[in-house]
C-alpha cells in the first residue's frame, strides 16, 4: 500500500503558473536585494576558469579569457553565482526528495536508447556553454532576468534562443517525440 | 531603499549567505514546477507541454510588474539595477547556439542542476558539455573575441532602444503573455497526447 502512494506522488508537479508567480517574486526579492538578477551558466564558467587555472596557471594567465577571471588572492569560484548554484542543487534536491523523484537515471524517450540520449546531452551542453559564453548569459541571467527589468539585450536573447530552438526543434524530433 | 546591499542597508559580508538561501528557492521552485524533466522542457518546442512558457512569461511578467511598482512606490530605485547589457551580434549568435543546445539536449544551465540534483546521469553529462563548451570558447577566444566584444549597445533597455515608455512596455508585455498563455492552452488540446 505504502508503495502505491510513492509511486503516485512522483511525477506530480506544480500548476505552471503558480510556480511562474512564485519564480517571478524571488527574481523581484533577488534584485531588491542585491541590485542584479539569478543566473548559472557563470558558475559553470567559474568552475572551468579554476580548473584550468589550477592545471596550468601560465596558460590562463595568458588566455584573454580565463585572464579576465583570474585575481591574486581570490579563487574565481567566489563569485555569487557559484554560491546561488550551490543553493540550487540543494534546493531542488529537497524538492525531488520530498516529491519521490530521487533515483540514478537516465531520462529519455521509450523510442531512443539510452546511449542515443547521453550523446545528445554531451552535445547539446557542448552548444549551450558556447553560446552562453558568448551571449554572456543564459535563458536565467540573460533572458529572465533581463526581461525583469527591460534590458534590450535580455529580449534579444530570449528571442534568439528560443526562436532558434524551435528552428532546430523538427531536426531532433526523434529525441522527443 | 532598494536595492539594498548595493546601498549598504544589508551589509556586503550577507551576499554569499543570501546567495545560497536564494539559489535553493530557485532550485526547490525550479524542480517542483517540473523543470528537472528534460522531457517535460522539451515539450514547448513539441506541442505537448507548455510548462516552460508559462513558467517563463508569468515569471517575468511578476517580475517586471513587480519591479516598476516597488519603483513607483518608492521601495527600490530601478535605475540602480543591473541591466544585461546589449551586444548585438554577441546575443543573437550566441542564443542560435543556446536554441540548439536547448532542445537537443532538453536543458538549460538552471534546469539542468536541477536535475543533477535528483539523479539523473543525462543531466550531469549536460553539465559536462557546457563546461566542455566555455573551455572551447575559451580556447577559440582569440577568433570569437570581436563577436563577444562588438556591437556593444551599452546597458541599455527598451525604452532607450524603442523610446517607449516603459509602463506601455510592461502594459503590452503582459498582454503578449496573456496571449500566448490561451494559444498555448489551444495548441495542446490539438496535440496528441504524449506521455512522459
Amino acid at each position: 500500500m505504502k508503495n502505491d502512494k510513492k509511486q503516485k506522488n512522483r511525477h506530480v508537479y506544480w500548476n505552471p503558473y503558480f510556480g511562474g508567480f512564485l519564480f517571478g517574486i524571488l527574481i523581484l526579492f533577488t534584485f531588491y536585494l542585491t541590485g542584479r538578477g539569478l543566473g548559472a551558466s557563470g558558475a559553470m564558467k567559474s568552475s572551468v576558469v579554476s580548473i584550468v587555472d589550477s592545471v596550468s596557471p601560465t596558460h590562463a594567465e595568458n588566455n584573454a579569457y580565463y585572464s579576465k577571471f583570474i585575481e591574486e588572492d581570490k579563487s574565481p569560484m567566489d563569485t555569487w553565482l557559484v554560491f546561488e548554484t550551490l543553493g540550487v542543487l540543494i534546493g531542488a534536491f529537497i524538492s525531488g526528495g520530498l516529491s519521490g523523484r530521487i533515483s540514478w537515471r537516465v531520462q529519455h524517450s521509450p523510442k531512443i536508447t539510452s546511449k542515443r540520449r547521453l550523446v545528445f546531452a554531451l552535445g547539446g551542453g557542448v552548444l549551450f556553454g558556447l553560446g552562453a559564453q558568448i551571449a554572456r548569459g543564459c535563458t536565467s541571467g540573460a533572458a529572465l532576468s533581463g526581461m525583469a527589468v527591460l534590458s534590450t539585450g535580455g529580449f534579444v536573447t530570449m528571442l534568439a534562443i528560443f526562436g532558434s530552438a524551435y528552428g532546430f526543434a523538427y531536426f531532433f524530433r526523434k529525441n522527443w517525440i | 531603499m532598494g536595492p539594498l546591499i548595493p546601498n549598504g542597508v544589508i551589509p556586503i559580508e550577507w551576499d554569499s549567505i543570501i546567495a545560497i538561501l536564494i539559489g535553493i528557492v530557485f532550485g526547490f521552485i525550479l524542480e517542483a514546477s517540473g523543470f528537472s524533466s528534460s522531457r517535460k522542457l522539451a515539450g514547448v518546442f513539441y506541442g505537448y507541454d507548455f510548462a516552460v512558457l508559462k513558467v517563463f512569461f508569468t515569471a517575468a511578467v511578476v517580475s517586471l510588474i513587480g519591479l516598476y511598482y516597488m519603483d513607483y512606490l518608492g521601495y527600490l530605485d530601478i535605475t540602480q539595477l543591473y541591466v544585461h547589457p546589449l551586444y548585438l551580434w554577441g546575443a543573437i549568435i550566441g542564443g542560435i547556439i543556446m536554441g540548439a543546445g536547448f532542445v537537443a539536449g532538453g536543458f538549460c544551465p538552471g534546469t539542468s542542476l536541477c536535475a543533477v540534483a535528483i539523479g539523473k546521469i543525462d543531466a550531469m553529462i549536460y553539465v559536462v558539455g557546457i563546461m566542455i563548451g566555455v573551455f572551447i570558447f575559451s580556447e577559440l577566444f582569440p577568433i570569437l573575441e570581436p563577436i563577444y566584444n562588438g556591437y556593444f549597445y551599452g546597458n541599455i533597455t527598451l525604452q532607450d532602444s524603442l523610446g517607449i515608455n516603459p509602463y506601455w512596455a510592461v502594459f503590452i508585455f503582459s498582454i503578449i503573455a496573456i496571449i500566448a498563455f490561451v494559444i498555448s492552452d489551444m495548441v495542446r488540446k490539438k496535440q496528441k497526447k504524449i506521455f512522459y
